[in-house]
């Protein structure tokens, strides 16, 4: 049988007959990615939507390091919450390394840019169409930021499915920060990578294809939401 | 519209604080700095659930190439390390990181190469001739290149043989074990590998094991205990069982009774 269609046949076996070792893989990517995600989109959301709103020295500077920060190199982003978080470094003493822990402080560094700058942009677009019907509303700065990004909401599911997409996606800075233990820190992006090592590539392809269809199925299920959403307001 | 954003922020960050939250847990464990050749043979899927069942112990494997390894170690990231390069573990020990290093194990280096053998080096005596040959054909020879016991104990085989490898023909990739054989086997290269990386391999194509058996290809593992003077906040006393346990004769049984598609990989070899 040739590779391909051996990935294929690997797939389907793994996904229909819900292998353990596949599902704990999947359980963790799945709340790594999103708890990143989450937080992420914590910070990531009304920073952008300050920056729309606030002009002050450095404003231009601060989003063309943000827009810059998207391109971050996961591998990159490892390593600086490895050194972080290193016993020799100065976030050590809270023993995070080799955690799953570990690999969602990285993944926020690699998620929050992408959700800070998207999320600027389309505030910035809405807050010049809505500017004065806002001010005559007499609301200050700080209380357009939830009001705006209210508004802004539909339009900011993609800024997070983005995210998503990049944190999901990315296997330089969880192989680093994570070590890829198993059955600890080992999810989708370092066991395709450790079995295409093995030379196990019919593995590693199935692997990515349910990976694939992972991401598939939440980027419809946020579609749907979109969908439904519109009709109502439509 | 306001308190709406504000309770869907709230929402998230909840989500976000208890996912990651769960992510910690209290079981008793070690972290295990290692090899690729190890992890990537299954070795320690193999020998680790004997250790945890006698002592409830479980050791997270860490697989990196040992230049990184050690490099873990010296950053007190790791309770033990069981690694490949005999002079840099002592020397690992000697400079105050590590309190205590012993054999465990061996197996051995091979070369690899494609099946035609362009540079004849099946007729070889030694693992030095075989080299040599292959430098003087210019035959693609894909090399580690990342500072792993592999690669350490490969450039210490070309400076042995008098040859500094060096052109078009010797192609250092910067990749682990299996990586590099994936990489080999695409270009037709030589390559050399710990016996049980390629035992375990599944992407040979056109490659063959084609010198093996001599001495200096031995390739032994050591395990190291970890300084409690400098490091005092690792888990000395789980990691001196593990330790221990390696060299126990129940550990070396398990070592020894590992085998992959029929064949031992690992040779026991603790001193008693």
């Amino acid at each position: 049988m040739s590779t391909d269609a051996g990935a294929f046949m690997t797939a389907l076996t793994l996904i229909l007959g819900l292998d353990p070792y596949l599902l704990d893989i999947v359980a963790l990517s799945l709340r790594v990615s999103l708890s990143a995600v989450a937080l992420a989109a914590l910070m990531g959301l009304p920073l952008g939507a300050a920056l729309a709103l606030w002009r002050f020295p450095g404003h231009a500077a601060l989003v063309v390091a943000l827009n810059a920060l998207m391109g971050l190199p996961p591998v990159v982003a490892g390593l600086c919450v490895y050194l972080l978080l290193s016993r020799a470094g100065p976030l050590g003493e809270l023993g995070l390394l080799f955690t799953p822990a570990a690999m969602v402080v990285a993944q926020v560094v690699l998620v929050m840019p992408i959700i800070a700058a998207l999320a600027r942009q389309q505030v910035q677009e809405l807050h010049q169409e809505y500017h004065e019907q806002l001010a005559s509303l007499g609301l200050s700065r700080l209380r357009m930021i939830p009001t705006l990004l209210w508004d802004a909401r539909l339009g900011l599911v993609t800024v997070i499915l983005a995210g998503f997409g990049r944190a999901s996606a990315e296997v330089g800075a969880v192989m680093i920060v994570g070590g890829n233990i198993d059955g600890v820190t080992r999810v989708m992006t370092t066991a395709i990578v450790l079995e295409t090592s093995k030379g196990n590539l019919p593995l590693a392809l199935g692997l990515g294809i349910v990976l694939l269809g992972l991401v598939a199925l939440i980027n419809a299920a946020a579609y749907l939401m979109g969908e439904m959403a519109r009709r109502r307001q439509g | 519209m306001q308190h709406k954003t504000r309770i869907a922020l709230t929402a998230i960050g909840l989500i976000g604080l208890s996912l990651a939250a769960q992510a910690q847990d209290g079981e008793k464990y070690i972290t295990l700095a290692s090899t690729t050749s190890t992890e990537n043979s299954g070795l320690f899927d193999a020998i680790i659930p004997q250790f945890t069942e006698v002592t409830d112990i479980d050791v997270r494997v860490v697989a990196v190439g040992t230049g990184q390894a050690f490099e873990i170690g010296r950053r007190g990231d790791a309770d033990s390390l069981l690694v490949h390069d005999t002079a840099g573990e002592k020397r690992f020990v000697e400079e105050g990181y590590g309190a205590e290093r012993a054999d465990v194990m061996y197996n051995d280096f091979v070369i690899i190469g494609p099946s035609g053998d362009p540079a004849g080096i099946t007729d070889a005596e030694t693992v030095a001739e075989a080299l040599t040959l292959i430098a003087e054909t210019e035959a693609p020879f894909a090399s580690r290149g990342d500072d792993s016991g592999t690669n350490r104990a490969e450039l210490r085989l070309w400076d042995s043989a008098g040859i500094e490898p060096s052109g078009e023909w010797y192609r250092e990739l910067g990749s682990g074990m299996g990586a590099t054989l994936n990489t080999a086997a695409a270009m037709d290269a030589y390559v050399m590998s710990d016996r049980a990386t390629w035992v375990a391999f599944d992407n040979r194509q056109n490659l063959e094991l084609l010198f093996e058996g001599d001495e200096a290809l031995f390739n032994q593992y050591g395990s190291i205990l970890m300084n409690p003077e400098r490091f005092p906040h690792l888990k000395h006393d789980l990691a001196e069982q593990w330790h221990e346990w390696l060299l126990s004769d129940e550990g070396q049984q398990a070592i020894a009774d590992f085998e992959v598609k029929g064949q031992q990989l690992f040779f026991p070899n603790a001193k008693q």
